[in-house]
């Protein structure tokens, strides 16, 4: 048999597959009972405008909150497990290595009941503030080791570079290395986001007010008083309109930043 | 426009009054782990010399260079620049920093700043000079070395004798007292090499003192005012460029210039 030939066959026989299998769902499936269940344009319209204006709302906020404190303690413990002082990286592997180890869930779980009785102390922001606080710690830990990776992927010369001029290592630090360490790993990081927007679905164990509720409660409870799970598949398509664009962008901005390398 | 304290410009680095040296280096010594790199280096550069040091591969020109600001630390010995002993811990590395100019073979430039903003961040971090000052400091040292319309450009815009004449100019930026050159045209293309070899000839013109690792023979014979020759952690021969190039006294000297032109 020619190359050309055998190459053609191989084609048409994985076309094949692919396309038994799509028939093969599509037929099994009993669309005229999933149908009312799960794509029941009534039921989806109930879900709105509460579902935007409440749901979406606060899943995008809380994930803003979650992603900012993360950065912002990942950077610390980054900097901390680069650190000379051996206490320091102690503390920061220790840290990491809990964090990343334990489910989010549980952590959350702490922050809102644990923590609260152990020292007598309230959250800003209640529930749902003390919730923040356990996603916050748990991302910071896997954000923490995209940093320090980052850093350590910036060229030794460049440190050399900058300190050659006279510039001390805090500015060496935040002038030049730090921007290209972000650089570099903006993929890594661009999936961490990704992730925690669907870890806040994760809060509601903190226990959630009517206002407070993320995408997925929301979701949850109109599933329970409706008795039907359009809602879900709703939720789950607006999970789609914020993420989808979100890498879009941060593909964009990788493009942009390539001119700098 | 550079300060520069000149000696009779036929200087060959002896008794040039009661100038303090530019650079004095008393039994360095250097170990990388067991390897000795340095053995005990006496070594100095006065005030408005050009030095030139040549060596195989290996000889630990480089590390002598760059023990002479500390990017690398010295296992014993003395570093004096300008009469200030740079291996206390009481001296101010940073501020002895802004007065020692480097070159480094890979030109390690900011790869996300502008031209323009790699001349003036040291500047203005190290320095503290303004943002005017610095400016108007950068574009008069762009357009010494033949590059002013490349200000607003990125480094990776630029060949690699611009990203060198670039990078020439950052450490002139900084108004140093000498400049360390560590292999400046050993990355680059040979076509490359003269524009980056004329602007460092234009700078000896002008009196500033200069140590310059090079294997380009040529420049070490027309610029130098002294060779210094370094094989296997030791100064073997050193003298003026006629002498050394062109009448060398020890068999190693001998050998390595046998190969080299």
């Amino acid at each position: 048999m020619k190359r050309s030939t055998r190459r053609r066959l191989t084609q048409g026989i994985l076309y094949a597959v692919f396309a038994a299998v799509i028939l093969f769902i599509l037929l099994s499936a009993d669309w005229g009972r999933i149908q009312p269940y799960f794509f029941n344009l009534g039921v989806a319209r109930e879900t709105f405008p509460e579902i935007l204006t409440v749901a979406a709302k606060n899943t995008v906020i809380y994930t803003a909150i979650a992603f900012v404190g993360g950065m912002l303690f990942g950077l610390l413990l980054a900097l901390m497990k680069l650190s000379p002082v051996l206490p320091y990286r102690w503390l920061a592997t220790g840290y990491i290595e809990l964090f990343r180890g334990l489910p989010a869930l549980l952590v959350i779980f702490g922050f809102a009941f644990a923590v609260p009785i152990a020292f007598q102390w309230q959250a800003p922001g209640g529930s749902v503030g003390a919730g923040l606080i356990g996603l916050i710690v748990v991302s910071a830990a896997y954000i923490a080791e995209t940093i320090r990776a980052g850093i350590e992927a910036v060229p030794k010369g460049q440190v050399e570079a900058a300190r050659s001029l006279g510039m001390n290592s805090v500015w060496t630090m935040i002038t030049v290395v730090l921007p290209q360490a972000f650089r570099i790993i903006t993929p890594p990081l661009t999936n961490e986001l990704v992730i925690l927007i669907k870890d806040t679905s994760l809060l509601f164990i903190a226990g959630m007010a009517i206002a407070d509720r993320d995408l997925t409660t929301f979701a949850r409870d109109s599933l329970t008083n409706q008795a039907n799970a359009t809602p879900l598949v709703v939720a789950a398509l607006l999970y789609l309109v914020i993420t989808l664009p979100l890498t879009q962008l941060v593909a964009k901005l990788e493009q942009h930043n390539k001119r700098g390398r | 426009m550079i300060q520069v304290s000149h000696t009779a410009p036929d200087a060959t680095g002896h008794g040039s009054g009661a100038a303090v040296p530019a650079i004095e280096v008393r039994a360095l010594c250097k170990n990388f782990g067991d390897n000795e790199v340095l053995k005990g280096i006496d070594f100095h550069v006065e005030q408005g010399e050009v030095v030139c040091v040549i060596g195989p591969s290996g000889s630990g020109k480089s590390t002598l260079l760059r023990c002479v600001n500390r990017l690398e630390e010295p296992t014993s010995g003395t570093v004096m620049v300008e009469g200030i002993d740079i291996t206390d811990s009481e001296t101010d590395l940073d501020d002895v920093r802004t007065r020692i100019g480097m070159v480094f073979q890979q030109f390690n430039l900011f790869p996300h700043l502008s031209v323009l903003r790699n001349l003036t961040l040291a500047q203005q971090r190290a320095k503290k000079r303004g943002r005017a000052e610095a400016t108007e400091v950068a574009r008069r040292n762009l357009e010494k070395v033949g590059l002013s319309e490349k200000a607003d450009a990125f480094p990776a815009q630029l060949s690699g004798g611009q990203q060198q004449r670039v990078a020439i100019a950052r450490a002139l930026s900084m108004d140093p007292d000498m400049m360390l050159f560590d292999e400046p045209t050993s990355a680059l293309d040979p076509e490359l090499v003269g524009d980056v070899l004329e602007v460092m000839k234009q700078l000896a013109r002008e009196g500033m003192t200069m140590m310059v690792v090079t294997h380009e023979m040529g420049f070490a014979r027309e610029v130098g005012d002294r060779v210094v020759f370094m094989d296997g952690g030791v100064v073997v021969e050193q003298g003026k460029p006629e002498d050394v190039l062109g009448n060398p006294q020890h068999e190693r000297t001998k050998l390595f210039l046998s190969k080299v032109l």
